[in-house]
This record gives C-alpha cells, structure tokens and sequence, in this order.
C-alpha cells in the first residue's frame, strides 16, 4: 500500500429519477462499469474511459460523466498526468504506451493562422455559380513538355509518370486492419470510393472483401512487410512506403498477438496469435540510397504502373529528409506531423517526438522549391488535420493534399477517449470483437464519412472563393493567403508568412 | 515430353527495367526457360515476376534478385550483392557463389539455396504462414545477426563448425517463431541474440532436415554424406513475446 489507489479518472453518475431502468448501459458498456441490482443502476467509476458510448445510448439522458471528480492539489509542474505516470511506473518499472495522439497542450500553429478575403480590390467567387477546380493530381508533374508535330496534329512526346487524379484534396491515411475493424475499414472504402478520393491500407495487407475497392486504396509497405506480395502491391492505385510515423517517430510497430485474430492473421500472412512486429528500421534502407532502391524495387515490381509514396515524420531535418526522398524516384513525400494519431506509442514518443504539421510542410515545400524539385514530389500533409480550415491552410503553406485519420473516425462515433490499445472500442472501431464490430454498420459509417469529406470540400471551395481562388493550384504554397496571429518571428520565418495587419 | 522453350537474352549494357521486360516478355510468349548472358550489377532481376519458369544467370546480379517474386526458379552462376530473395513470395534462388547482406529478407515463401557464404542479417524477419515457410541454406559462413526478428520459416547453415567464427553476435536476436538450424553449433553462447536459445536439433528435427541437405547437395555436386554424419544445433526464440514484457498502459 505504499502508493495506494490514484484518484477515479471519470466519476460517473446516475439519476435515478431519470433512469428507467432499460439496461442500454449495461449491454453497451464493454469495461463493465454499470451492473443492474434489483431496481436501480449501479456504477464502478474506476472502470469508465469516457468512450461516452452509454450516455450515446441512454434514452433519458440519465448518466453525466465529470472528469478528474476528485482533484489533486493544483500546481503548474506536478500536473496530475505528471503524478500519475510515476506512480505507474513506479510500480511497474515498465515503458507507458498510450493511444491516439499528442496530449500535450503545445500550442496549435493553426490556430494562430488567419485566412484571407477579398473585399473591393478583386473580387471574391461565388462557388454556387462559377466553377471550383478542387481536383487535385498526386504524382510527379514533367518540368516541361514536349510536342511533336505530324502534319496538322501535335501530340505529346514527354512521357507522363502515373498520378492520383483525387476529386478533393482530402484522403483518409493509413489505419490497418488490426488497429482498426474491417467494418471500419470498408466504411472508409465506401466513403472515398463515393468522393473521388483514396485511403491507406495500413502495413496490415488487403482483406478481400476490400478488393472492389481497391482502385481507391494506397497500399502501405512497412518494415515488417506484412501482407506483402504481388498481387497485393498490383491491386493497390498507389504503394507508400511507411519510413515514419508523426505518434511515434524512429521506433516501429508492434500488434499485440491477442490482436492477431483469424481474420487479421490472413491478411497479414501470420499465425494466428503470433506477435506482429514491425522493426524500427527497414533492413534493406540503411541510406537515403537504399530508399532509392526500395522505391525502385516497387516500380519495378509493379512494371512503373503505379506512383510510389514514402512516409515519414516530422522530425527536426525533415526538409533535407524529403529533398532525398524526392530524388529517389518516388512520386509523393507523406509528412506525418507530431499530432498525429495511433493505437498504441510509448507516451514519451506520442508527446515529445517530432514537430508540428505546419512548420514541417512549409519547410519541405521551401526547400523542394530552392532546389528546383518541387515538382519531382507531390507533398501530402497529415497529422492532427481537424477541419477545412486546416486543410486550407495545409495546402497554402505548400501542401498538395492531406491525409486525415481521428478525423475520419470521430466522424463514425469515436469520442477520442485514446483507449483503442485495450481493443474493446465499444463503437466498433479499434476493436476486432466480433459483437463490438457488428455495431458499426459499413452503410451509415460510410454516409457519415462520406458527408465528413463533402461538408469539408464544401467549405474549401467557400474559403478559396473569398480569397478570391478558383482552383486549388493557385492556393497551394500561397503563403499571401495567409497571416500569423501572435506568432513569434521565428516561427513566421520558418512558415514564410507576414504578421497580421502587415 | 513437351519441348521446352527457351530464350536468351544478352544483357550486356543492358539497363534493369529493358531487361526485366525482356524476361516478362519471354514468360508472356511461353518460356519455361530463359537464359541470361552477360549480367553485370542489374539490380531487381526478375523483380515481381510471377510463372512456371527457370532464369539462368551468367554474371553477377546486382541487389534485390526476385524480390516479390513468385514462382520463378532463378540459378546464378556467380555471386549475388545483396538481399536476393527480398520479400519473395514463392519459387527458388539458387547461387554458386556467394551473396551479401540481408539474403532472403522478410522472405514468406520458396527457397534461398547459397553455395558459399552470405552476409550480414541473413534472413532477417521471414515468416510464415499456412503452408508457405520459407527456407534460406546457407553452405558457407554467416555473419551477425542471422535470423533476426525471425517470424517464421528455416535457415539451415551447413558451413563447417570448425570455420565458424566466434566474433559473429546478435545471431536470432528478436527471433519469435521459425528457427535457425547450424550444422556444429555456435561457438559462443555471446554469439546468442537477445531472446534467442540454442539446443541439440532432435532426432525428429534432423529428418526434417535431411531431405533438404540432399536438395542442397544435389545441386551444388557435393557429397551429402559428412554433412549428414554430423550434429546439429537449433536456435528457437526462448519466448514467443520477446516484447511483450517492455510495456505497461497508461
């Protein structure tokens, strides 16, 4: 009893001249906080993570749920989350894995970027009756073409490398069956499917009921290459190569063997229960070279049919990273910012590793652009993307398009409660028990995602027709769109935007 | 007997991706053998290529031959640089000569046959599943970290024991499932990965091995007997979650 039972995280409370007693708690509960006796509900606070499935399905609005009930005594360093992790790993002696993403209360440089709109001096577009391109191509664009001229016909003669015609510049990024459920996953397909756009497969292969959808999906090659052989490569619209991740930069994957079901164990190409361990490294990239031949081996392999991505995160020299990247042939550089989300990462990784989104696209973008190869590498942004507004401002600070990933799922019920590592999602998410899995339905999933990314394509065609835009190529890299608010000057160097009011 | 097809193709001076679609070409037009000339650093050979087919190489092939590939029985007659087998999937490499780092790297199906010696990692992170194991033999030495993150599959090292050298380390380290079977055993208990046990091969263990000793030496001309006449060791991960002890939730 040296250090005793820490304070509940979640108290959790029952009016009971509200309730009546249906049980929707109990049955939809998947940690066991609320048991029926006799005639009244009761609850175990300890058990509850603010998953909030309960208080989605009481009927009378019974259950309230207060965070930190009971308070430790304030101080600005010893935080409570401070406290906690000693004692966890006092008694443990253990590294401290934790969900979703960053927790850390770093300031958001998007927040403190304004757009812009046109007033008098040009005039803003109105989307509802002028035409919006917001078709975007991923891919390597030639640095100039070539005509040849047979009589009075003129045709192309530089040859095209292969790109990703996406009707919107919003993809769904890599969640891989095993994080996530097949539901999920083919909630996800038929949602970009119905956009015009792509998701990410994840390093957990291609189950096959998502191969009718397979012209909409990236396939992910990691370092464990799990699921990886041929055909699963042929089918995929574009292969990404996962170098890093913005939760965990430097360190690999690893699903846990109670994760590795039947159906998870046959998309992976593992036994059923056996660990999945992606290393930290790559064992044949020990270079930006040996990148170059990776990305080359998947050209080769797939005959130079498909563009070839490479992953990685933001990390401190992450623009010389991508200038290599750039010059290994692959046709896109996925910047993962420190935001971003995951099952499972060490808490020191998720919260200290990496830099955020913004600076790390506008400092790729510049450099690509003083070495005169920004068209080598399309750029796509993710890593804590949770608006349009966000997404307009990604793309002006030089980003091609983004991938967003909690977004997607909050938009099918999660409530970001970071518990996906216990793998009892109890909204059918990041979870691959057969009854949590169920209750997500692929047909509402999907509208709901699908109306996610309409909604966001809507607002973007808004915020480009104030700023007086009509296609997204002339808001990608315009930094005169946007201003910083109570930036420091540093920052506004790095991200290559003025101050507001200048 | 059906008469079998065959193609040769020159690929002196000849970049890799002409020369693979030479080789897809040929399998396309029915080849069931193709003989290449000529060969000096093309990496990727028969990269992803999938068939019924048997690829002759004269020369030295440069890295990642059959990576993904898929059925295709490749022979060199020289050395390899490295990774030949990489992320391969099914069908055959088989090398007179030696190879360099990573041979056989996440390799999930077929076999990697070695007559000489490989480098550093070998077989590193292969795996298997249902009735694809894959299976890496190695005639001559190995280097450090042979079998690491091993996850399924065999490496069979049949090099002398008395040539082997003490100094190799990390041998099987993160290995949790497959095993590494040397002809002797491990010099050194130091030359051990982290995770990673040695033990005599059982007599069971040891005629599951023997039909691939004879495989190996039939090919190669060598003489099966000494090889068969000696002991063996076998290097299993001592749990099958290395990791699973690092971590506690948050």
């Amino acid at each position: 009893m040296t250090i005793g039972s820490v304070p509940v995280r979640f108290g959790i409370s029952v009016d009971h001249s509200r309730c009546m007693l249906c049980g929707r708690c109990v049955e939809n509960c998947p940690y066991d906080v609320f048991r029926k006796e006799g005639d009244t509900i009761h609850v175990n606070s300890r058990k509850c993570v603010a998953c909030h499935r309960c208080i989605a399905m009481c009927p009378r609005d019974a259950i309230s749920i207060r965070e930190h009930p009971v308070d430790y005594r304030s101080h600005p360093v010893w935080t409570q989350e401070a406290r906690e992790a000693i004692y966890n790993q006092a008694r443990t002696g253990k590294i401290i894995l934790a969900g979703m993403g960053n927790a850390k209360p770093y300031p958001i440089i998007f927040d403190s970027l304004v757009l812009d709109a046109c007033q008098v001096t040009n005039p803003s577009i109105d989307p509802l009756r002028e035409p919006m391109e917001l078709r975007t191509y991923i891919g390597k664009k030639p640095k100039r073409l070539e005509f040849v001229k047979d009589g009075d016909s003129l045709s192309l003669a530089t040859p095209l490398a292969p790109n990703l015609m996406l009707e919107t510049p919003i993809m769904v990024g890599h969640m891989s069956y095993g994080a996530i459920s097949l539901n999920a996953q083919k909630s996800i397909a038929m949602a970009v499917r119905e956009a015009g756009t792509f998701m990410g497969t994840g390093e957990g292969g291609l189950h096959p009921s998502l191969y009718p959808y397979q012209d909409h999906m990236i396939v992910q090659v990691a370092s464990g290459r799990f699921g990886v052989n041929i055909d699963y490569l042929e089918r995929g619209a574009a292969i990404e190569i996962k170098i890093g991740q913005g939760a965990k930069p430097g360190i690999g994957g690893h699903l846990p063997g109670e994760k590795v079901c039947e159906d998870v164990s046959c998309t992976r190409m593992i036994p059923v229960g056996s660990d999945a361990i992606s290393p930290a490294p790559h064992h044949d990239i020990y270079s930006i070279e040996d990148l170059k031949q990776l990305v080359r081996s998947l050209k080769e392999a797939t005959e130079w049919k498909k563009p070839v991505f490479v992953k990685i995160a933001a990390v401190h020299n992450v623009a010389a990273i991508a200038a290599g990247i750039a010059r290994s042939s692959a046709d896109a550089v996925v910047i993962d910012g420190f935001r971003g989300g995951t099952g499972a990462a060490p808490r020191v990784f998720r919260d200290h590793v990496g830099i955020p989104i913004e600076a790390a696209v506008a400092s790729v973008d510049a450099k690509l652009r003083s070495q005169g190869i920004r068209n080598e590498v399309s750029i796509i942004a993710s890593g804590g993307i949770r608006e349009s507004a966000d997404v307009a401002k990604a793309i002006a600070l030089g980003a091609d398009a983004v991938y967003i990933g909690t977004a997607a799922l909050v938009a099918m019920g999660c409530r970001v409660c970071g518990t996906c590592y216990r793998g009892l999602c109890p909204w059918g998410i990041a979870t691959q028990r057969p009854d949590l899995v169920a209750r997500l339905d692929p047909e509402i999933a999907a509208r709901n995602v699908a109306n996610l990314i309409h909604a966001w394509t809507l607002e973007l065609s808004e915020l480009m027709g104030a700023a007086g835009i009509n296609s997204i190529e002339s808001l990608r890299g315009n930094r005169d769109r946007l201003r910083g608010y109570l930036l420091d000057e540093s920052i506004m160097r790095v991200l290559d935007v003025k101050p507001v009011g200048a | 007997m059906i008469p079998v097809t065959k193609v040769e193709i020159d690929a002196s001076r000849m970049h890799y991706t002409p020369l693979n679609r030479r080789i897809r070409e040929a399998i396309a037009s029915g080849a069931d053998e193709i003989e290449i000339f000529g060969v000096l650093g093309q990496r990727f050979i028969a990269d992803g290529v999938r068939g019924d087919v048997t690829i002759r190489i004269h020369g030295v092939p440069g890295g990642d031959l059959g990576m993904f590939m898929s059925g295709p029985t490749c022979i060199v007659y020289g050395n390899c640089d490295h990774a030949p087998g990489n992320t391969m999937d099914g069908g055959r490499i088989i090398i007179y000569g030696s190879a360099g780092d990573a041979v056989a790297h996440s390799m999930r199906g077929g076999k990697v046959l070695v007559r000489d010696s490989i480098g550093y990692r070998g077989g590193i992170h292969m795996k298997q599943y249902q009735d694809k194991c894959p299976v890496l033999v190695i005639g001559g030495e190995f280097r450090s970290f042979l079998g690491e993150y091993m996850a399924g599959g065999l490496i069979l090292a049949l090099g002398d024991p008395a040539k082997m050298s003490r100094r190799e380390r990390g041998i099987g380290s993160g290995i949790h499932g497959g095993r590494i079977v040397i002809r002797g055993s491990l010099p050194d208990d130091r030359c051990l990965g982290v995770g990673a046990a040695q033990r005599p091969l059982s007599g069971e263990g040891l005629r599951e091995i023997v039909p691939l000793i004879h495989e190996f030496c039939g090919y190669f001309g060598l003489d099966a007997e000494p090889l068969l006449a000696d002991d063996y060791t076998e290097i299993v991960p001592s749990s099958s979650r290395p990791f699973a002890n690092k971590y506690t939730w948050e």
